[in-house]
C-alpha cells in the first residue's frame, strides 16, 4: 500500500494525468512500438534530429519557412531542454493544438493542423515512444523569426483563419482502406503541409488540397490524379514511388528524397497501398494553359537536350524505370511552378537510396556549364515537350541561382 | 607515434573491384570491415558527370583519373645489369587511384581464362614436352582449377550484368559465342551488345577464314539490369568514353554502380579515404598481421588493429606492401630463391592499323563501347597447335575498336607528313574508312627468371621508403607469338577488304613509355609450394594466415585475356574461403 501511495505521490508531482483511457507507461511495449511507428509516420525525425546527427529528436535542425527560420526544439525526455517535465496533456496539447507548455501558440512550421487528425490515444503513444530516447541535454533557440512575427500573439488570427481542430472521422460510404489512407495522409503524414497551396499567411487553401507549392526552394508538385499530374500513375506506382523513392516514372530527391528515406519507405506495406489508394481518388485540375514557348528557345533547348540529356532521359524523354525519370511523367516537371525543375538542372540532385532501391542515382550539375539563357531554354523544352507545362525564364534561372547561393544561418 | 583506433575486425587495403567484393562478402559474414583508400571518394555525377565525363584531354591525355607519379611511382629497367630510373609519366599501364581502382576507369572487358591456363605448366609440359618451354620461363599451375572458379566467375557477371554470347552452357557448344571457353553453367545475364559496322564486316570475314567470331563479354551494358544486389545500371550509349574515363551514365560495371551503394547501407562497413597505408603491422612472433598503419592527407600516423587484414591494392602496390612489410622472403633472380616479387608479367599487345576506299566504307568509329567489338579465339591459350611455332601462349585476337576520339584517332596511312596540309587533308580522308583497334592482339606475358620486382637501392619515396625497381623485358617467346598473331590478325582485315593493312608488331626491347594495358600480373603469386609462390590457392599468405592478398598479383604469368574476371573471381572464391572455412577456425588452410 505504502509503495502505491508513492507512486501516486510521484505522479502527481510529476503531474502526469491519470487519464485511463491513454496513458501509456514505459511498460506497454505495444504502446510504445505503436507511438514509433507514428513517430516515423509523421516524420518527426526531419525536423527534430540533425542529419548525421548521433541523438535522434535533440533538435537544433532549421527549418526554413515563407517567414523566417525557426528551429525545431529538442523532444528528448530531457528535464532540462527536452519535454521530459511535460505533462501529457501538454504534449498532446502542442501536438493537437498547436500550443506550448506555457499555453503560447506554436508555429505550423511544427504541423499541428494535421496532427490534429491523430486521436489522444495515437499522441500519447507517440509520447511513449519518445520516453524510451535516451534524453539530450540540448537548449535549442526555437524562434529565429523577424520582429513582428516572432511575437507569437501573431499565431491567434492564424489559428482562426487556418486551424480547424479535430481527430478525423472516417466516411463509412469508402472502403477501410481508403479511410485509413486518409488518415495518413491528412493526419500524421501531413502530406499537405507541402503538397497543397498556401495563403500569403501560409494557411492552406483548403479548396486546392494538394495541387502543389514551393517551399524551401523545392517545388511539391501537383499530386492529384482525376485530371492533375499523377493522372497516369496507377495506385501501385504510387506506392512504389513512396516505398522506394523510385518508380517507372519518377524519383524522389531533395525533400521527398528526406520524406521517403525516413518515413514512408519505412512504413508497412498496408499502410502505403492505402495512402496510395487515397491519393488516387483525390481528384485535380488539369495543368493550366500555358502559351506557346518561343520557337528559337525551343530549338535551343532541344539542341541542349540532345547534347546533354539524353544519355540517361534517352530520347524520346522516358528514361530509364526506377533509375532516370520519364519527364513526361514526372510530376515535377508538370507541375506549373519549375523551381524543382530549375534546381535540379543548376544544382543536380541525390535520389533516394532505399532497401527496395538501393541504386539513388544522382542527377549531375549543369549550373557551372550553362547560363541562365541555356538553362531557361533546356527547362523550357522538357516541360514544353514531354511535360507539357509553362515555359521558363531567363529571370527565373537567374533568381534560382541566387536563392541557391548558400546562407548563413 | 601513430595514434590508435579502436580494432576492428577486418582491415581492407584499397577499395577497389576486390576490395569491394571482400569488403561486401566479409560485412554480409557479419564482420566489422573498414576499408583503408589511398585515393579520393568517387561518384558518378559528382566526379564523372556527361557534362565533362568525355573530356579527352582531361582523362585520356592528362591523367585525372590515375594515381600522381608525384605520390609515388617505380623505377624501370629492362635488363638486371642496368640501373633503374624512376618514371615520372605514367606510360605502359596507368596505377589507378581513388574508390572504385581501376573499376572506374576499366574498358569493362569481362573474360574468363581457358581451363587450360589454370594448370600452363602441366598442360604444356604434357602436351609439348619439358624441352618445348624456354628454360629460363617460370610458369606455374595457380593451384585453382577453372571448376573451382566457374561459380565465381558466374557471380562476378551476373554482378556486373555482363553482355555477352555464351559458347559453351555445361559442355553444349552454341553458336555464336566462343567454342573454346571453359563450359559455363549459365548464359550471360544480358544479351550481346550492338555491334558496329566494323565489328560486323570483320566477323564475316572471319566466318570466311574458317574462324568462330563471336562478340565480346562486356561490363557496358546492352539493356537496362539490375543486379542480385538490387543495384541498377542503365543502357549504354556506345558514346566511346569508357577506358580511361569514368562512365557519367551508369552504364558501365564499376565498384560504384554494382556493389558500393549495396555496401554503403551496411552498418558494420566504413571507410576511409585519401589515407595511405604504409605498412601492414606483424607481432612480435612475424606469423601474425596485427592491422595497419595509415597516413592521412595532413601527414599524421594512424594504427588500425584488425583481426584479418585484405590486401586489395593495384598489382604492384600489393608487391611494395608486401616487401616493406618485411612479410614473405624477396625474389632474388640469382638464387632463384624467394617469392616476393616473383613471376611478374605484364601483355603483349600489338595493332593492325587497315585503311579502306572512302567511297564505300563508312565506319562511324566513334560508335563505338569499351568492350564493343568482335574476337577470334583460335590462337590464344593452348587452342592450337603450338608445336610446328616454336613459342607458347597467344591471346585473342579482335576488332575491339573502343573510340574514334578527335585527339587519338587519325590514322594515316605510311609515308603521309606527320604535320601540314597534307596530313590533315590524310586524316580526313581516312578517319572514317580506316580501322584501328585499341588492342587487336591482346597476347600473354609468360613469365622469366629475369623478370622481377624488388625494392630499388637508390630511389626513394616521399616517406623515405624505397620505390619499388620493375625489371622487365620481351623474351623471344613473346615477340614469336606476337609476329604469328599479327600475322593472322593481318589476313581477316585483307579479306574485309582493306587497300592496305599495317602492321604494328611488338618488338623489344619493352617500353615503359608506351601504353599497352594496364594489366600487370604476379609479383605476388598464388600456388601449391610456398618456395615458389607467396600465397596459397586461397589467396592466404603461406606466412602470414590472417593476411589475404587479391588482385592480379596473385597471377602466375598472364594468359591472354583482361584480367578483371579472374581477379574478381579469385576474390570471391578466397572470400568464401574465409566464410566457410577460416572464420570457424583461423588459421593456415593448407598445409605447407
Amino acid at each position: 500500500m505504502a509503495r502505491i501511495q508513492t507512486i501516486a505521490v510521484v505522479l502527481g508531482v510529476l503531474g502526469v494525468g491519470m487519464n485511463v483511457c491513454c496513458a501509456a507507461g514505459p511498460q506497454d511495449f505495444a504502446a510504445v512500438e505503436r507511438g514509433r511507428y507514428l513517430v516515423v509516420a509523421a516524420d518527426c525525425g526531419s525536423c527534430h534530429t540533425l542529419p548525421g546527427s548521433d541523438h535522434s529528436f535533440a533538435g537544433d535542425r532549421a527549418i526554413e519557412t515563407p517567414f523566417g527560420y525557426l528551429a525545431a526544439p529538442n523532444i528528448t525526455p530531457d528535464q532540462q531542454t527536452g519535454i521530459g517535465s511535460w505533462t501529457d496533456e501538454q504534449f498532446d496539447a502542442a501536438v493537437r493544438q498547436g500550443r506550448s507548455r506555457n499555453g503560447a501558440r506554436l508555429y505550423p512550421a511544427m504541423p499541428f493542423p494535421y496532427y490534429s487528425r491523430m486521436s489522444r490515444q495515437d499522441v500519447s503513444d507517440i509520447r511513449a515512444y519518445l520516453n524510451t530516447i535516451e534524453p539530450a541535454n540540448n537548449a535549442v533557440v526555437v524562434n529565429r523569426l523577424p520582429f513582428p512575427l516572432n511575437l507569437r500573439s501573431a499565431m491567434i488570427v492564424w489559428d482562426a483563419l487556418y486551424f480547424t481542430p479535430g481527430e478525423f472521422r472516417p466516411d463509412a460510404s469508402k472502403l477501410a482502406e481508403w479511410n485509413r489512407g486518409a488518415y495518413l495522409v491528412q493526419g500524421p503524414a501531413h502530406c499537405g503541409a507541402c503538397h497543397t497551396p498556401k495563403t500569403f499567411l501560409g494557411g492552406d487553401k483548403t479548396s486546392e488540397f494538394l495541387r502543389g507549392y514551393t517551399l524551401q526552394g523545392w517545388t511539391a508538385p501537383d499530386i492529384t490524379s482525376g485530371q492533375g499530374a499523377l493522372r497516369d500513375w496507377s495506385a501501385d506506382e504510387i506506392a512504389t514511388y513512396l516505398e522506394s523513392g523510385h518508380n517507372t516514372y519518377a524519383a524522389a530527391a531533395g525533400l521527398m528524397g528526406e520524406v521517403i528515406e525516413l518515413s514512408t519507405s519505412k512504413l508497412t506495406d498496408s499502410d502505403i497501398k492505402a495512402m496510395a489508394a487515397y491519393l488516387k481518388d483525390v481528384s485535380g485540375a488539369p495543368a493550366e494553359g500555358s502559351p506557346a514557348a518561343d520557337q528559337d528557345i525551343l530549338a535551343a533547348g532541344g539542341a541542349i537536350y540532345q547534347d546533354l540529356c539524353v544519355a540517361c532521359h534517352r530520347r524520346d524523354g522516358h528514361g530509364v524505370p526506377n533509375m532516370f525519370p520519364n519527364l513526361a511523367e514526372a510530376a515535377t516537371v508538370k507541375t506549373a511552378d519549375p523551381t524543382s525543375v530549375v534546381r535540379v538542372l543548376l544544382q543536380g540532385a541525390q535520389t533516394a537510396a532505399t532497401d527496395r532501391e538501393r541504386t539513388a542515382p544522382a542527377m549531375p550539375a549543369f549550373g557551372w556549364q550553362l547560363n541562365d539563357a541555356q538553362i531557361a531554354a533546356v527547362a523550357t523544352y522538357v516541360r514544353d515537350h514531354f511535360g507539357k507545362a509553362p515555359a521558363v525564364s531567363e529571370a527565373q534561372v537567374k533568381n534560382e541561382r541566387v536563392a541557391r547561393e548558400p546562407i548563413d544561418l | 607515434m601513430p595514434r590508435k583506433l579502436p580494432a576492428t575486425d577486418v582491415v581492407i587495403i584499397g577499395l577497389g573491384w576486390t576490395g569491394s567484393i571482400m569488403a561486401y562478402e566479409l560485412a554480409e559474414a557479419g564482420l566489422a570491415v573498414t576499408a583503408i583508400e589511398r585515393g579520393p571518394w568517387r561518384n558518378t555525377a559528382t566526379d564523372h558527370p556527361p557534362g565533362y565525363a568525355a573530356d579527352e584531354l582531361r582523362y585520356r591525355i592528362r591523367h585525372e583519373l590515375f594515381l600522381r607519379p608525384e605520390q609515388t611511382t617505380f623505377t624501370f629497367r629492362n635488363k638486371m645489369n642496368q640501373t633503374a630510373l624512376p618514371i615520372r609519366s605514367w606510360g605502359a599501364f596507368m596505377p589507378p587511384n581513388g574508390v572504385g581502382g581501376g573499376g572506374v576507369h576499366w574498358n569493362a572487358e569481362t573474360w574468363r581464362f581457358l581451363p587450360s591456363d589454370f594448370v600452363a605448366r602441366t598442360h604444356l609440359t604434357e602436351r609439348y614436352g619439358a624441352g618445348f618451354l624456354p628454360g629460363d620461363m617460370t610458369i606455374q599451375d595457380w593451384g585453382v582449377t577453372y571448376d573451382d572458379l566457374e561459380p565465381h566467375y558466374d557471380r562476378f557477371e551476373y554482378l556486373c550484368g555482363t553482355s555477352g554470347q555464351a559458347g559453351n552452357i555445361k559442355g553444349q557448344i552454341l553458336d555464336g559465342g566462343n567454342p573454346f571457353e571453359g563450359p559455363r553453367s549459365r548464359a550471360y545475364p544480358n544479351p550481346p551488345q550492338e555491334q558496329p559496322f566494323g565489328a560486323t564486316l570483320f566477323a564475316k570475314a572471319a566466318r570466311g577464314v574458317g574462324y568462330k567470331p563471336f562478340p565480346q563479354p562486356s561490363g557496358n551494358m546492352s539493356r537496362a539490369y539490375q543486379n542480385p544486389l538490387g543495384i541498377r545500371l542503365g543502357p549504354c550509349t556506345y558514346c566511346g568514353f569508357c577506358e580511361w574515363f569514368g562512365c557519367g551514365n551508369y552504364s558501365k560495371a564499376t565498384p560504384q554502380t554494382t556493389i558500393l551503394p549495396a555496401l554503403l547501407r551496411k552498418p558494420n562497413f566504413s571507410a576511409r579515404d585519401n589515407s595511405e597505408v604504409t605498412r601492414i603491422n606483424l607481432d612480435a612472433s612475424g606469423k601474425r598481421a596485427t592491422g595497419v598503419t595509415f597516413v592521412d592527407t595532413d601527414g599524421n600516423e594512424w594504427e588500425q588493429p584488425a583481426e584479418l587484414v585484405i590486401l586489395s591494392a593495384y598489382t604492384i602496390f600489393n608487391v611494395q606492401l608486401l616487401l616493406l612489410s618485411g612479410i614473405g622472403k624477396p625474389y632474388d633472380p640469382n638464387a632463384n630463391s624467394g617469392v616476393v616479387g616473383r613471376n611478374f608479367t605484364h601483355q603483349t599487345t600489338s595493332d593492325v592499323v587497315s585503311f579502306f576506299d572512302p567511297a564505300k566504307f563508312v565506319f562511324n568509329p566513334f560508335i563505338a563501347s569499351g568492350a564493343i567489338g568482335t574476337c577470334i579465339d583460335e590462337f590464344n591459350g593452348d587452342n592450337f597447335d603450338h608445336g610446328p611455332h616454336g613459342f607458347v601462349g597467344g591471346g585473342y585476337i579482335g576488332q575491339v575498336q573502343t573510340n574514334g576520339r578527335p585527339i587519338e584517332t587519325a590514322p594515316v596511312p605510311p609515308g603521309t607528313p606527320r604535320w601540314g596540309a597534307q596530313w590533315k587533308k590524310a586524316v580526313k580522308d581516312n578517319y572514317q574508312s580506316a580501322l584501328k583497334p585499341g588492342t587487336g592482339v591482346h597476347g600473354s606475358m609468360y613469365s622469366y627468371r629475369d623478370v622481377y620486382l624488388d625494392l630499388d637501392t637508390f630511389y626513394k619515396d616521399r616517406f623515405g621508403r624505397p620505390l619499388v625497381r620493375i625489371t622487365m623485358d620481351f623474351h623471344d617467346n613473346e615477340i614469336k607469338q606476337n609476329k604469328f598473331l599479327t600475322d593472322r590478325f593481318a589476313e581477316i582485315f585483307q579479306a574485309m577488304g582493306a587497300r592496305q593493312v599495317v602492321k604494328e608488331y611488338r618488338k623489344g626491347p619493352y617500353d615503359i613509355t608506351k601504353y599497352q594495358t594496364t594489366h600487370l600480373c604476379g609479383g605476388a603469386i598464388m600456388g601449391t609450394d610456398p618456395s615458389t609462390s607467396a600465397l596459397n590457392r586461397y589467396l592466404q599468405n603461406w606466412d602470414v594466415p590472417n593476411l589475404f592478398v587479391s588482385g592480379a598479383s596473385a597471377f602466375p604469368q598472364n594468359p591472354g585475356y583482361n584480367p578483371t574476371g579472374t581477379v574478381a573471381a579469385l576474390a570471391y572464391w578466397a572470400a568464401a574461403a574465409i566464410r566457410k572455412r577460416y572464420l570457424k577456425n583461423p588459421g593456415q588452410l593448407i598445409d605447407g
